[in-house]
């Protein structure tokens, strides 16, 4: 939050210095009416936040589905795999966050709110890039590793669960940091279907105040502020991880 | 082809018949033959390439064989429960790499088969892990990681996670070639203690002087196919094939 109110202190000194087309009374913390507006846009954090988290969990369990079945030896479940991630990668995340809202409650005869249409929408179109991290990922480990499984006669299940997963999973942290930040990003197109998340705060205050300038800016940096502490997160995470072993 | 094999016991433990193998169009395995009594212990040499790690490895079904017949304890050796059953009850294995779980300490390579595999309670299986540790003579070493620990090390606990699931037989794949050469005296010890309490054993290696004390029977792989088969005495002193004795001269001058 320093961060921020520090780079908008920044930008408003330009601004003073400047042709003064700036006008950050409409989020001036020191005034009541600003104040309000900056919580209203705050605000929007909680539903960015819930749907960004939601969708990658179901994503990264969708993906690790998919994913097993690419590895398979035979060719059905191989195809599986391909069809699935050629299909969903193909297909843009609004596209299919009208699909999912506008066109799934007619097709399947069920009402969905817009939350859980933005999280179907996200969670279905990232676990084709998920399919792909963790086909990579347990690709990555040793040979030798399936083979001393194995050879003390783990199931296929205890093998994946207990030895090639939680080497994988290490592998791919990066990625699936990546991920995240994305996810966090994309949240960002389910405004268009009214989920009052940060951008679609952002635009009811512009259409109300009428100061787009400064309020894209306010929604810039909490973008900003939002990604660097996940980032952070992921980074401590991964060094603690490396810390058990190294190989 | 026709070797003559100890066929004093009418029932082998491990009877291997006439198993081919290949990997695309090269064969790995020509018409393999071997029968194995419980108790005993071969060794296998040859060149590399000649197929002595596909064999064992063909045992206990890490790779699936094309031809002929592979049968342990009287079950033929497929993708069957049956078989599954027999391999985990009867068959420990260690590798040239080790393969310890890097992310698991050393208590948690040794207990995860007894535990998962062979449904053990978790203080039974710490116990065997105890004791099998204890026997490769590194008890203090429970709670590392295997990157802790040394070459020579490693292999041990490695040793130690196949005894643990008490198995009547342990392949060997080279359990020395990846080890500096002052840790492979103490991995051989293990594995000559092993042999002395009867554990039936089929070893893959170039250390000959080991194999000279340990092995009942010594084959000699080439091209895929057993040339020679002999207890260890006539198999050094009087190699009959050419190439056995080719290839023995040249490891013997190392």
């Amino acid at each position: 939050m320093f961060r921020s109110l520090f780079l908008i202190a920044i930008v408003s000194l330009l601004s003073g210095c400047s042709s003064g087309t700036w006008g950050w009374y409409v989020v001036d913390p020191s005034t009541p009416a600003g104040q309000r507006n900056l919580w209203f846009l705050i605000d929007g954090l909680y539903y960015t936040i819930a749907l960004s988290v939601t969708a990658i969990l179901i994503s990264i369990f969708l993906g690790l589905i998919v994913a097993l079945p690419g590895l398979a030896r035979q060719r059905p479940p191989r195809m599986f795999n391909r069809v699935y991630v050629e299909l969903v990668r193909a297909v843009p995340i609004l596209v299919l966050i009208l699909w999912v809202y506008y066109g799934l409650p007619q097709v399947a005869d069920i009402s969905i709110s817009v939350f859980w249409a933005g999280v179907l929408a996200l969670a279905i179109s990232d676990s084709a890039f998920q399919a792909e991290i963790f086909r990579a990922g347990i690709q990555s480990i040793d040979r030798g590793q399936h083979e001393a499984a194995h050879s003390i006669s783990l199931t296929y299940a205890d093998k994946m669960r207990y030895v090639i997963l939680p080497q994988a999973i290490k592998r791919i942290l990066p990625a699936l940091g990546n991920q995240l930040v994305y996810m966090l990003k994309m949240s960002s197109l389910v405004s268009v279907i009214g989920m009052e998340e940060l951008t679609r705060r952002a635009n009811e205050l512009v259409v109300t105040e009428y100061r787009p300038l400064e309020i894209y800016t306010v929604l810039v940096l909490e973008y900003l502020v939002l990604i660097l502490v996940v980032s952070a997160g992921v980074r401590w995470l991964e060094l603690r991880l490396a810390a058990n072993d190294t190989r | 082809m026709t070797l003559s094999t100890p066929s004093s016991s009418p029932q082998p433990f491990i009877q291997l018949c006439n198993v081919d193998k290949f990997f695309g169009g090269f064969q790995a395995l020509k018409d393999v033959s071997l029968d194995i009594q419980l108790g005993q212990k071969i060794v296998i040499c040859g060149p590399s390439g000649s197929g002595k790690s596909t064999a064992i490895r063909c045992i206990n079904r890490l790779e699936a064989h094309d031809a002929g017949t592979i049968a342990i304890d009287g079950v033929t050796i497929d993708d069957s429960a049956a078989a599954r059953a027999v391999l985990r009850n009867n068959v420990g294995m260690v590798f040239q790499q080790f393969n310890l779980f890097p992310h698991l300490s050393i208590l948690e390579n040794l207990t995860l088969g007894p535990v998962r595999a062979r449904g053990m309670a978790p203080a039974a299986a710490r116990e065997l892990a105890e004791y099998y540790l204890e026997r490769v003579k590194i008890p203090e070493q429970i709670n590392k990681f295997p990157t802790q620990l040394s070459g020579g090390q490693q292999q041990r606990v490695a040793i130690a996670r196949a005894l643990c699931m008490e198995p009547k037989i342990m392949l060997f794949d080279e359990p020395t070639s990846a080890l500096d050469p002052e840790m492979i005296a103490e991995v051989l010890e293990v594995i000559e203690e092993l042999a002395a309490s009867g554990m039936t054993m089929i070893c893959v290696t170039h250390e000959m002087g080991f194999a000279g004390h340990v092995a009942d029977r010594m084959v000699f792989m080439d091209h895929g196919r057993i040339v020679e088969m002999a207890p260890p005495e006539q198999f050094f002193s009087a190699p009959e094939s050419d190439r056995c004795k080719t290839f023995l001269q040249q490891i013997l001058r190392n």
